[in-house]
């Protein structure tokens, strides 16, 4: 089985977020680039499924839609551990426009597995991978939380609210994965940066395709009011400021 | 022309979160000068269905079959898909839940219908139609014009006020054929909590840091959220020490919920925690460093020592309970 794993490049979560253009783009400046978190955690999944050789996993392929300037992020996709990757070269504009390249290259090479993270930390969409299963008219599983193979099968727990569901669909398929799919990303090492170098990384031209949404201007949130500070020798104060002022319990 | 709303049951009853979506969709067929109708997929009885009418809903359908029970996202896309395009429908909103971002998606390839996703506002124009969203995790919201004819809102949980306003709805069981090679998941297992308030549909949440120094100390703290009627949560570095379980985690990767009320009790606030509460309407922090970030993001706090204030908070909620 060969697995595929969609990246997506990102600013630090860390990164205070500043406009520019009028508000219109983000400021670009001094900004880390890094993988989304919830793709390097499928990433670390689908790695560590490859790892045990009773999965069946051959190989794991990233695949990310984005211009060269993103090709740092896919060189530490490729240093974690994935076997080799591919880059739609294109500005990723919009979500559609980016589940449209990536279905179009599942059609052209087979995979068995396809995983995306549930969001995207800048945009938070939450709906490259449901859409790249509906252009493949292949069957997609949410919020999935687990993947382990048993006997050839993939498994997968996927949250509900108020619990969990364990769920089998047959594959191809797309696992639309969220935190708990494995503990901590793995960390590049040494040995995999140096042959990071020379994996292969397939240069893929985008399909035209009209995206159905654009994103007119970004606004800051709005600011709080300053905290005001209660003696921590009488909390019944702040019970009172609940509610009587906040009228919140 | 309608809105079309899908309105999710749990064993056959509604919750908070249906009414609000109704509610949302009810303010949108407004604008648009429409009308509402409601989709229930599973087992609901009548007098539930007439419950999404007290929100403004003007027609209820009903599909019970036995073959949607377990979620199918590719089924469930093909229901609501038929419905909207019998319903004629131009706007069609889902929550921004784990259910809606398993159909959502589906179902804007299979309309070609743009998604505005995790949306907290009403539509701040018609023309051309544009939404109001978060992004950069909360950081930052934007204001996004969906282009398509037909257009799909994921209403974010707890953003929008329930508005009462009684309407005679009316009620069709719509029996829709479904192949059953078309039913690609098969549900091998289920584990429900039971007894426990759902996170992300809690009004009040009480949380804990690594302030909270060892798991040991955390009866307090459900002590607090049991008589707050609150749901428990705790920041990422507690979940991954394994002090919480998994599910309790709040914070970007993790849950990202709206309570009327945040307690975050030994929390510094990275902004990787904040992007998960940010959208609380009220949040309050108590921590002994009276510069930790989780202060600029509340409007109440008290310095001090964790395993101090929460013993004196128990009592003083006592009193007014």
């Amino acid at each position: 089985m060969k697995i595929l794993v969609c990246i997506s490049n990102v600013p630090d979560t860390t990164t205070k977020i500043k406009f520019a253009e009028g508000n219109t783009s983000i400021d670009t400046t001094g900004i880390q680039w890094v993988i989304n978190p919830w793709d390097e955690l499928s990433l670390t999944r689908a790695l560590e499924l490859k790892d045990d050789a009773a999965s069946g996993i051959k190989s794991v392929t990233v695949v990310h839609v984005g211009p060269s300037t993103s090709e740092p992020t896919i060189r530490k996709a490729l240093a974690i551990g994935a076997d080799d990757a591919i880059r739609v070269n294109a500005e990723s504009s919009e979500a559609w426009f980016v589940a449209f390249q990536i279905a179009e290259v599942v059609k052209k090479e087979q995979f068995d597995i396809i995983m995306c993270g549930i969001e995207s930390s800048d945009y938070n969409g939450s709906v490259v991978g449901g859409m790249i299963s509906e252009f493949l008219g292949i069957p997609s599983v949410s919020a999935v939380s687990g993947i382990k193979i048993e006997n050839g099968q993939p498994v997968m727990t996927r949250e509900i609210d108020g619990g969990k569901e364990v769920v089998i669909v047959p594959a191809p398929f797309v696992a639309i994965v969220q935190k708990g799919i494995a503990k901590e990303p793995r960390i590049a090492a040494m040995r995999g940066i140096m042959m990071a170098r020379s994996k292969p990384v397939k240069l893929v031209e985008s399909v035209a395709v009209e995206p159905l949404t654009q994103i007119v201007v970004f606004e800051k949130p709005a600011p709080r009011a300053a905290c005001k500070f209660i003696d921590a020798d009488n909390p019944a104060q702040l019970i009172d400021l609940l509610q009587n002022e906040a009228k919140v319990i | 022309m309608s809105v079309l709303v899908y309105t999710e049951n749990w064993d056959g009853k509604f919750k908070k979160l249906s009414f609000e979506l109704v509610s949302y969709a009810t303010g949108v067929a407004k604008m648009l000068s429409t009308s509402v109708t409601a989709v229930s997929i599973g087992k609901v009885d009548e007098s539930e269905l007439k419950k999404l009418g007290n929100y403004g809903a003007d027609k209820i359908i009903s599909v019970s079959n036995d073959q949607l029970i377990a979620l199918d996202s590719q089924a469930y896309t093909s229901v609501i898909s038929e419905i909207s395009q019998k319903e004629n429908a131009t706007v069609i909103i889902i929550s921004n839940n784990n259910t809606g971002k398993a159909i959502a998606p589906r179902l804007s390839v299979r309309l070609k219908a743009g998604v505005g996703s995790g949306v907290s506002k009403l539509p701040l124009n018609l023309n051309p139609f544009t939404v109001y969203k978060r992004t950069y995790s909360g950081n930052a919201f934007a204001h996004v014009v969906i282009k398509s004819d037909v257009k799909i809102i994921t209403l974010a949980q707890n953003s929008f006020d329930l508005i009462e306003i009684a309407n005679n709805a009316t009620i069709e069981n719509l029996n829709v054929p479904i192949d059953g090679s078309l039913l690609k998941t098969v549900v091998k297992d289920v584990q429900k909590q039971t007894g426990k308030i759902v996170l992300t549909d809690a009004d009040i949440v009480v949380s804990g840091g690594r302030g909270m120094k060892s798991p040991d100390n955390w009866p307090s703290l459900v002590e607090l959220a049991t008589l707050l009627g609150a749901a428990t949560a705790c920041s990422r570095p507690v979940s991954d020490e394994g002090w919480r379980p998994n599910d309790e985690h709040t914070g970007q990767t993790g849950k990202i919920i709206a309570p009327n009320l945040y307690i975050a009790v030994g929390i510094s606030g990275a902004t990787q925690h904040l992007a998960g509460i940010s959208s609380s309407k009220y949040i309050v922090a108590i921590n002994t460093d009276k510069d930790a970030p989780i202060f600029e993001a509340s409007q109440y706090g008290i310095v001090g020592d964790a395993m101090k204030v929460l013993p004196k908070l128990v009592a003083a909620v006592k009193e007014i309970k």
